[in-house]
Formats: structure tokens, sequence, C-alpha cells
């Protein structure tokens, strides 16, 4: 049951990717084309909420709904790995039109070939695990 | 109302329901970050094996999971009760260029068939694609230590200079495939 509360959040999350087209390749094709505001206004207004959002939390030290206070951990400093895996992703992300929180909206539109980019996506992940301490970070 | 609901949502609706999201899970004691997944997958896949960076008790990752879950059920319903049509009403330039390179009717269905249809699944080019495109998400995702949501919602909303960084990242490899490598592909 504690579970509950996610598959809705996850239920609302994959709702709003969906009616938004913001989980279609079209979209993001469009936006890495500079041809529309409307991937730009998404991201934009859930940013700029998302940093008000943010203030209000630290500053009223609001608390989880189990009464801890609300954390937020700080990334690790660096360059070259954000740059580098961040390029990466962006290669990926624009061929298949597709990020890691839209492919499960796809798969449970019936979009079957999206299976073979998750599966990939985890191979992927994998790949990075095992040569991560070669990599430069 | 129903109506409405039945069109596609524009980006005003969108991106407050997105930080409602992000809301929601921070005052459940979580965040929101959705290639983490991926990682768990690993976990459970028996990486662990191979990697120490997938030896973590991933059952604790058990309600990012069940976010998954409800993601996959909100596409079901949102695909099959909540839309009128799975068109998408993308720009007229954008359309005239998907069709010069060779791209059906572009933005008739949610996604296009020369990469997700039957035409893509039965040509070697295709499915090629689709591996490369799905390592790349997995790999670079892992790399930058997140995705769109990780980074550019959860972490630039706490003003996090390394999730500028990983945005600036996504963007150059973006207009990189974009206008470089996507005119050579098709």
């Amino acid at each position: 049951m504690k579970y509950i509360k996610f598959i809705t959040i996850g239920f609302l999350f994959g709702i709003i990717m969906y009616k938004s087209q913001a989980a279609s390749w079209y979209r993001i094709h469009e936006m890495f084309r500079f041809e529309s505001f409307h991937m730009y206004g998404i991201i934009g207004s859930a940013l700029t909420l998302g940093i008000i959002l943010v203030q209000i939390i630290k500053r009223t030290k609001m608390k989880t709904i189990y009464g801890e206070p609300i954390s937020f951990t700080p990334k690790a400093k660096s360059i070259t790995r954000y740059l580098l895996g961040g390029t990466i992703f962006g290669l990926g992300w624009a061929l298949t039109g597709a990020c890691p929180g839209p492919m499960y909206v796809l798969l449970g539109t019936g979009e079957w070939s999206i299976l073979i980019v998750l599966i990939s996506a985890v191979i992927g992940t994998f790949i990075y695990g095992y040569f991560r301490a070669k990599l430069p970070h | 109302m129903i109506d409405l609901i039945q069109q596609p949502w524009p980006w005003y609706v969108a991106g407050p329901l997105l930080t409602l999201i992000m809301f929601s899970l921070l005052i459940a004691g979580k965040n929101f970050g959705m290639s983490s997944n991926l990682r768990t997958m690993c976990s459970i896949s028996g990486g662990g094996k191979f990697s120490d960076f997938f030896r973590f008790n991933w059952k604790e990752q058990t309600w990012n999971l069940m976010v998954v879950l409800g993601a996959i059920i909100g596409g079901f319903f949102a695909a099959n009760f909540l839309s009128a049509t799975d068109s998408v009403d993308i720009s007229e330039q954008t359309k005239a260029a998907l069709t010069s390179a060779q791209f059906e009717n572009p933005g008739a269905a949610y996604l296009p068939a020369k990469l997700y249809g039957l035409e893509a699944l039965t040509s070697v080019k295709g499915i090629l694609l689709l591996i490369i495109g799905g390592l790349l998400i997995g790999f670079g995702s892992r790399y930058a230590g997140g995705c769109t949501s990780g980074h550019a919602i959860s972490g630039l909303s706490n003003l996090q200079i390394p999730s500028l960084i990983a945005v600036i990242g996504f963007f150059i490899g973006g207009l990189i495939m974009t206008h470089l490598l996507f005119p050579i592909l098709f």
C-alpha cells in the first residue's frame, strides 16, 4: 500500500508527458530545430516554478509527510562528466526523441519498438558502470 | 471540460503540472529522477557481478520503479481514454523539413513510422538506430549523473551548476544530432 502514492505520481507523470506530447519524437525534433516554443515553454515554466518552490521549501523549512526535513543533495562538482555525459545523452535523446521518463510512457501506449531503445538504454547504463573507473569524471 | 482534456495540453498546463510532480516526490522524501531506474534494472539483472556500481540495495529504489509502473499505466490511459487523436501538431517548418527528409505525413501519428514503425523494424539501419540511440541515452545519462528530469528540472530548480553544465551538454549533443548527423542519416 505504501507504494500506491508513487504509482499515482507516475500515473500523473505519464498522462502529462503523453498529453503535452513531450513524449513524442516530433516535439523533440522540433525543439532542437528551434521551430516551436512548446517544449521550451514546458521546461521553462516547470523550472521557473521549481526554482520558486525550492526556495519556499528551504525558507519555510518544509517537512516531508513523515515529518522529516526535505533535503537536497548537492551534485558533485565537476565539468568533464556533466559536459561529456550530457553531450552523449543529448545525441541519443535527439535521435530517439525519448528520454528515460517518456520511454515508459510510450511503452504503455503500445509503441512496442520503444522496448529496443529501453533495453539498449539499460545496456548503455551497464557499459557505463563497467568502464566507470576508466572514464574521466 | 472533457473536450478540453482530450485535446493536446498546452505548455502552460504541462509545465506547472511537472513542478507538481517534483513537489509530490519531495514531500514524499524522494527526488525526481527517471534515469536512476536504468541503474536499478542493471542491479536487479545481476550487474553487481561485474561492477561495484551495481552493488547496492536496489530494494530501496522500489519506489522509483513504482513511478515507472505508474508512468506505463498513465501512458496507456492517456492514449486510450484521454485523447481524441494521436497526431502531433508540429510547426509547418518542421513538417516541411521532415517531408524533404522522406518522412511521410510528419505529425500524423504520435511517433514517426520511419523510426518506430514496421519500416524501421524490418531494416538493419532502423534497428541499429534504435539500439545506438538507447545505448547513448543509458550511457550518457548515468555518466552525466541524471537526465532531463534529474538535471533540467530537479537540479536546475535547486540552482545546481553541475546540472546547468549537463543541460548545456544535452543541447550540444541534441543540436549535433539534429543538424549535423540527422541530415546524413536521412
